[in-house]
């Protein structure tokens, strides 16, 4: 028998398909985690998969196959075709693109598939047991992961694209306990293909247990509107839920409606509120990175907000081809068993000027909000939920409070930016979920902002 | 290349490992998607995967595949990391006596694209047919899967189960105010009747046509069952997580036997029901499924338990270890069933001069869950005026403790429902929630 390449087998299965648009997306990948619970060692894994879909588009629908077997290629275009001719919904047109060919080797720094579990294992161990050391903490969780994954693209209209990419994360958490309060505190970090970050958190693995124990001591603060400052990594959660998807087409591109609200040349924020996304900015080698997104398009740089007024939006080809709009390389699958819809990158507010300091120097009461639990938006209205928070009092930082969760609606929200700081940095922790699909990386950011009469809830 | 069987996988295990276990699945789903009220992608996914557990020199490995022809890389795989993996505290059982737990309907491999389309868009026109502003998404989907588990010890399961689902989404903008309201179900066996979806839909949907507005304080909140995951079970079974316990973090850690909240609460985790979507005759790693009582009349009765924590924490597998492929078991709840109460939701909310109704929250995952805090937006909820619903809230926020709330009932409800295929709740009635809304 002879075995034909994945590239000769691809383009088989591609050849005289009945049907307007195919694709084929195959992805091999390995992943490796470990987890510390306490002082021990709870979980140690490897995992390999194999996999592929195929995705067609009739008309009026798109059909979907996803599989493990990789033999049945063919079989599985003819029942992908088949779904999709079954359909008869709205009439879908895709952006134009030009057909791409191209290898995308991995972003690598120190390459943590060059890196034994046991090694893993040992740095891991060192921060479980600084964080299990400090007196008040009850437990502790560290987790890691890192997986490297090849995919291959190939659709009807002749792109090919192999692309790696290696993905590390990582989270530090202490919880600590007195009188049967329990207070958490937490980190996430992660990174493009670079193991090296994960050697040098003996200071955070700190930081995280002594916040916990100081948690157990905070006061919570009242909830209601207060003036609130946000260091860059929480106003990078803010503006990835409190604006990013409401900038992805896909909610928009079929609702006139919406489209109305989110007309480009909406005035959104001040002067000062410019955002980006973009999977080759602000640097290379963040999580949200990549050369090509999912249906073979080239990732680019989108200007959202440009001097408060709304100039852009992210696009998969169907979005921007409903909405005659450019694509900008936003489609993205978490992995072989979904369809790629539209999907942030690296999500930053643009640097303004000046300090923290600044921003702070002028409020007589509020909060300074650090670190995020987490967020979630429903389009209009959003939460995020910061781990630290502090009082501002007579322009300076006070005491630690309890942690809080900020809510609001994004259409008054962004309008009440009244301060933006120009000391940008991006959050590489944790990952986006939408669709089912989670937890995708991706990375946002931003400077030091200040919101006027944000709504603030106490934990 | 020949696809491993799970006994083939096994044998060779066996050779190099003092225990072992092969967990094997295959699945198949079809889901079918609707977008601005009308069908748009029709899905069909094909899984398969093993993933093995074994025990060498006390220490547990573990490695997951779908690359089903190369066993040897699978067990190298699950060696490596056992050299160093957590020390093993329980061994892996032996032949067991399961439950009969139908979960099966061979009928769900029958259901047609065709016929998933019309039922989808039977629900579309329905909720259409009530309002025309309304723009309704969501999906209708067939599974069905098998599950086998092989050990060392003899211990072995095989079984099979289905499922079919729907779940739609309503959403009306006005100007920049937008509403969304929510409704599914699930079942074992294909649905045909698709009026209970429509009616919460539109129910939602009638009680939101007015604005209104509550004050910053203290008051009494009707939690319809879509809340009551995120404010009461989550926070309760994160705490009632044997890990937790073991580990001590669990605020109920020496409190079992003791009253937690008020005694109209009950919760009990039975993955034996017949025919509910999450129900097993087995858990994940070969123990047979009980019925297990977690809190009684308010008192804490039970921690749930896999049989690692089990061993851990000198205790007993509560039949109660779920896995997915990729990772080692962890105890997890089935089937959690809520006791209901002797108040209608009409009754509930007559009693409230002043309150709220909470049907969907935004963000509660977030926060001291293993204290019992939770703290979230009203993505979706309703003022009550003298006993009458009079509008819906926006920009308000919920605050505050399960065991608080649960200890200062109102009142259960008497109208229980199923959410997802595991989860059967009432509404609950707590009387001192704080609320901060913007002024």
């Amino acid at each position: 028998m002879i075995k034909l390449s994945l590239r000769d087998q691809i383009e088989d299965a591609l050849t005289g398909v009945d049907a307007r648009y195919v694709e084929i997306r195959v992805e091999d990948s390995e992943s490796r985690h470990l987890r510390y619970r306490g002082r021990e060692l709870e979980d140690v894994g490897r995992s390999s998969a194999l996999g592929g879909n195929v995705r067609a588009l009739a008309d009026a629908g798109w059909g979907f196959a996803s599989f493990n077997d990789l033999s049945q290629l063919k079989a599985k275009v003819a029942q992908a075709v088949h779904q999709a001719k079954v359909l008869h919904g709205e009439p879908i047109t895709l952006a134009d693109v030009d057909p791409v060919v191209a290898t995308a080797p991995a972003t690598v720094g120190e390459d943590p598939t060059k890196i034994s579990l046991a090694e893993k294992k040992n740095i891991l161990d060192r921060y479980a047991q600084i964080m299990m050391g400090a007196e008040g903490v009850q437990s502790s969780s560290v987790t890691y992961g890192d997986a490297n994954k090849r995919v291959t693209f190939a659709n009807t209209e002749g792109s090919f694209i192999e692309q790696e990419r290696i993905d590390v994360n990582m989270r530090l958490s202490a919880m600590a306990r007195k009188n049967g309060d329990v207070q958490q505190s937490g980190v996430s970090i992660g990174s493009l293909g670079d193991f090296a970050f994960v050697r040098e958190l003996d200071r955070e693995a700190q930081d995280v247990a002594d916040k916990a124990i100081a948690l157990l001591n905070a006061e919570q603060i009242e909830g209601g509107e207060y003036t609130v400052v946000l260091d860059p990594i929480l106003a990078g959660v803010f503006i990835h839920e409190a604006f990013g998807h409401l900038s992805e087409a896909d909610h928009i591109y079929s609702e006139p409606r919406l489209q109305e609200i989110m007309q480009l040349g909406r005035r959104f924020g001040g002067a000062l509120l410019n955002v980006v996304d973009g999977a080759t900015v602000p640097r290379e080698g963040l999580r949200g990175s990549y050369l090509y997104d999912d249906e073979g398009v080239p990732g680019q740089r989108t200007q959202l907000i440009k001097d408060g007024v709304l100039v852009g939006r992210l696009h998969s080809r169907e979005t921007a081809g409903k909405l005659g709009e450019r694509p900008t390389g936003n489609a993205r699958a978490i992995n072989y068993r979904f369809p790629p819809i539209v999907r942030m990158t690296n999500t930053y507010i643009e640097p303004g000027e000046g300090t923290v300091d600044d921003l702070v120097r002028d409020v007589k009461d509020g909060v300074y909000v650090k670190n995020w639990y987490g967020g979630m938006t429903s389009m209009e209205m959003f939460t995020f939920s910061g781990a630290e928070s502090y009082r501002i009092r007579n322009g300076e930082i006070a005491e630690l409070c309890r942690p809080v969760m900020l809510s609001g609606n994004v259409f008054r929200t962004l309008e009440n930016i009244d301060g933006i700081a120009a000391d940008l940095d991006m959050n590489q922790g944790g990952g986006c979920g939408k669709g089912g699909q989670s937890p995708l990386p991706v990375s946002n950011g931003s400077p030091h902002i200040r919101i006027q009469h944000c709504l603030l809830s106490g934990a | 290349m020949a696809r491993a069987t799970a006994e083939e996988i096994l044998d060779k295990a066996r050779r190099v490992a003092d225990q072992a276990e092969v967990f094997f699945v295959e699945s198949t789903s079809t889901p079918v998607h609707f977008e601005a009220n009308r069908v748009k992608a029709a899905d069909s996914h094909e899984t398969m995967g093993a993933a093995v557990r074994l025990i060498k020199s006390g220490r547990v490995g573990f490695s997951s595949t779908s690359k089903m022809d190369d066993p040897d890389a699978l067990i190298e795989a699950a060696l490596d990391t056992a050299q160093f993996g957590p020390e093993a505290r329980f061994a892996f059982p032996g032949p067991a006596q399961f439950p009969d737990v139908p979960v099966y309907d061979p009928s769900v491999d029958g259901t047609t694209l065709e016929g998933m389309i019309a039922l989808g868009q039977e629900v579309v026109d329905a909720v259409r047919s009530h309002s025309d502003q309304v723009t309704v998404e969501g999906s209708v989907s067939a599974s069905s899967g098998t599950i086998t588990l092989l050990n060392t010890n003899g211990g072995h399961f095989r079984y099979s189960r289905s499922g079919f689902g729907l779940g739609f989404e309503g959403t009306v903008i006005r100007g920049e105010d937008m509403l969304f309201v929510f409704d599914g179900k699930n079942s074992i066996s294909p649905m045909t009747d698709v009026s209970g979806i429509v009616a919460s839909i539109i129910r939602q949907l009638d009680w939101a046509k007015e604005s209104a507005t509550l004050q910053t304080k203290s008051m009494p909140v009707v939690f319809m069952p879509t809340a009551v995951p995120s404010v009461i079970i989550g926070p309760l079974l994160s705490a009632l997580n044997g890990k937790s316990a073991y580990q001590g973090t669990s605020p109920l850690v020496g409190r079992l036997g003791e009253r937690i909240v008020d005694e109209r609460f009950s919760l009990t985790d039975d993955a034996t029901l017949p025919r509910i979507p999450s129900s097993r005759m087995s858990d994940d790693e070969g123990v047979a499924s009980r019925r297990l009582p977690l809190v009684e009349r308010g008192v804490a009765r039970n921690f749930i338990y896999d049989l690692q924590t089990a061993g851990l924490a000198g205790a007993e597998s509560t039949g109660s270890g779920e896995r997915s492929l990729g990772s080692l078991p962890s105890p997890s709840a089935s089937v959690l069933l809520v006791d209901e109460g002797d108040a209608t939701l009409d009754e509930l909310i007559a009693g409230i001069d002043e309150g709220l109704v909470v049907e969907r929250l935004l963000g509660a995952g977030h926060g001291n869950i293993l204290g019992g805090d939770f703290n979230a937006n009203v993505l979706l909820g309703f003022k009550i005026e003298k006993g009458q619903i009079t509008g819906r809230v926006k920009d308000t926020m919920v605050t505050g403790n399960a065991y608080r709330a649960l200890s200062d009932l109102i009142a259960i409800g008497s109208e229980g429902r199923w959410l997802g295929g595991g989860l059967y709740t009432p509404a609950i009635a707590c009387a001192n929630v704080a609320v901060a809304a913007k002024a």
